[in-house]
């Protein structure tokens, strides 16, 4: 391990101690375990929302990575197969048709979403594993799902679910539960197992497609492994927190230089990176002075746009 | 170490004939240039016998076993591939790109004393060493042409097939790479080429393929085979062939016949 992943989670520790500790209540560390009623808050509040917090974080910032090796586009995010926008899409049917009165349906229903896309997905890609193909198809499922969830919206029964569905577009932590995190867990837990275990293929496509089948890379396995890698992590963030964007984006570029810029090497400190950054910033959102929470997914959205145009820039520099 | 053969091998692309019946030896301990002009089936030939394009019928065999169908690890391991393009598609370092020739080997377990040693012989065959700290976008063409050699070498293939690993550099560069290669031959693994240059060819091959349409017009020892006749019949043109005052080759183009 090294001194930069050490440093990590150390970091993290003390995001997740901060973490439990902030709120509009402050619960100082002698008040956790003792007697004390604030310590229900901990653990019935706090202790699920910092552990999904992490479990979010380390899943968008693992899928990023994989993702980014995947496609060899550093502008790369997991909301680009449309796994992410159709677990939204199935949600959103969820709180359209009044499902959502079953607080497990709503997830149930983004699950749903997200494997349909994936199938989809499959489909349109067809037997050819050609990347421009495949990122053309997670396009147009982006863009589809993405207007029918519009469509949703203005054809809301009553303002009260347009405001529902919006309100859960944008992402959030907020009074989540030991039952979303029992849902988060094993399919983020699966998710990363099967991405992680494309390290050495994503490492392999820095010399290119060509090169990579030369060195034993077979595409069509690895195609297979990083769609049901991102949807089983994405699909279970998006069902439990709502869309949040741009973690997966910013994560693998701050983590990229501890790893060499090996592509495999990005996924673990990504994954570190990825759980650091959502707990941090959803300690942050409740300590935002307003009448309500600030929203996580627009925190998220606010810091990552200018960072995305901080990339372009960079980019476009070195193109130059 | 083993014979690389193409028995009847036929290819199609997009529903064009690209390669017709070829049926060739291959023999390890030797650069053989695959020669022709554009569009002949050099590289389509070559990535069949790396495996990269399953024929339509016939095959390319490697130890009497079909490349086709051999466990696509064993593959890697035994043949390497030295694509046209100089892909590097992240910053990584010289020594970072070069492990990547011990994927096969290593698989998913971290690189131990073995690859890390032949890492280190490959970098040096290459006189890479010295830069094997530097990120390759500050490479010069002919330092990125030799890494990317490296990687290829850190694999110690049986077989090193490359697809125009001579084209994009400038003559000291060419003369560079050519002996790293005709050193890898001489140390007993086969080295099969696709060369533009008949000048590189004459000087740089044992022996030489000559494909006209897919076809196989001529094949076999460079002296034999590269005769006026022979590289008309390839290539439509009139050649004047000389020797150099050292004794070698050179082959001139005078007009189309």
């Amino acid at each position: 391990m090294s001194r930069a992943t050490l440093w990590l989670l150390l970091a993290l520790l003390l995001a997740a101690a901060g973490s439990l500790a902030a709120g509009k209540v402050w619960v100082p560390l002698d008040a956790w375990t003792s007697a004390d009623p604030r310590s229900i808050i901990i653990v019935e509040l706090r202790l699920p929302r910092t552990i999904l917090a992490l479990i979010v974080g380390a899943a968008l910032g693992v899928a990023g990575a994989a993702m980014q090796g995947y496609l060899r586009n550093p502008l790369a995010d997991p909301g680009l197969f449309g796994v992410s926008s159709g677990a939204a899409l199935g949600a959103v049917c969820a709180l359209f048709f009044g499902y959502a009165a079953q607080a497990w349906l709503l997830p149930l229903f983004a699950l749903a979403g997200a494997a349909a896309t994936m199938a989809a997905l499959a489909l349109i890609a067809g037997r050819s594993a050609s990347l421009v193909v495949f990122t053309l198809a997670g396009m147009v499922l982006t863009s589809l799902t993405g207007s029918l969830t519009a469509l949703a919206i203005s054809l809301a029964p009553t303002p009260f679910v347009a405001s529902e569905i919006v309100t859960w577009l944008m992402g959030a932590l907020t009074d989540r539960s030991w039952n979303d995190v029992g849902l988060a867990l094993p399919l983020v837990t699966i998710g990363l197992a099967v991405l992680a275990r494309t390290a050495p293929a994503l490492d392999a496509l820095t010399l290119g497609e060509t090169a990579a089948r030369s060195l034993g890379v077979e595409p069509r396995r690895l195609q297979r492994a990083i769609v049901l890698g991102v949807a089983l992590t994405v699909g279970a963030t998006v069902a439990t927190a709502g869309v949040i964007g741009f973690v997966g984006l910013m994560v693998p570029h701050l983590v990229r230089p501890l790893a060499r810029h090996r592509p495999g090497a990005t996924l673990w400190p990504s994954a570190l990176a990825g759980a650091l950054l959502v707990t941090v910033a959803d300690t942050l959102v409740r300590l935002v002075p307003s009448a309500s929470e600030l929203r996580l997914g627009i925190a998220m959205s606010l810091l990552g746009a200018p960072f995305f145009l901080y990339l372009l820039l960079r980019l476009r520099r070195r193109l130059a | 170490m083993s014979a690389l053969t193409t028995e009847a091998l036929t290819l199609s692309l997009g529903g064009r004939r690209v390669l017709e019946e070829v049926t060739l030896t291959l023999a390890p301990g030797r650069v053989t240039a695959l020669l022709g002009p554009n569009g002949a089936g050099k590289s389509s030939l070559l990535a069949c016998l790396a495996a990269l394009r399953r024929p339509d019928s016939g095959a390319a065999t490697l130890d009497g076993k079909d490349v086709a169908t051999l466990p696509a690890r064993e593959r890697a391991r035994r043949i390497g591939f030295l694509p046209q393009q100089a892909d590097v598609h992240w910053d990584v370092d010289v020594r970072a790109l070069v492990a990547l020739g011990r994927l096969p080997w290593r698989g998913r377990g971290a690189a131990d004393a073995a690859d890390r040693a032949a890492v280190e012989r490959a970098l040096e065959a290459t006189a890479m060493t010295a830069l094997a700290g530097r990120p390759v976008e500050q490479l010069s063409g002919g330092e990125r042409a030799r890494a990317l050699l490296a990687r290829v070498l850190a694999g110690e293939p049986e077989w090193l097939l490359a697809d125009e690993p001579l084209a994009s550099l400038d003559p000291a560069h060419q003369l560079d790479v050519g002996a790293r290669l005709r050193a890898v031959a001489t140390a007993g693994a086969g080295v099969v080429l696709v060369v533009h240059d008949l000048n590189l060819a004459a000087r740089l091959a044992d022996s030489v393929v000559l494909l006209r349409a897919g076809r196989v017009v001529a094949a076999g020892d460079t002296a034999a085979v590269l005769t006026p006749e022979a590289i008309a019949a390839t290539y439509g043109v009139a050649v004047e062939v000389g020797v150099t005052a050292r004794g070698e080759r050179y082959i001139v183009p005078v007009g189309r016949v």
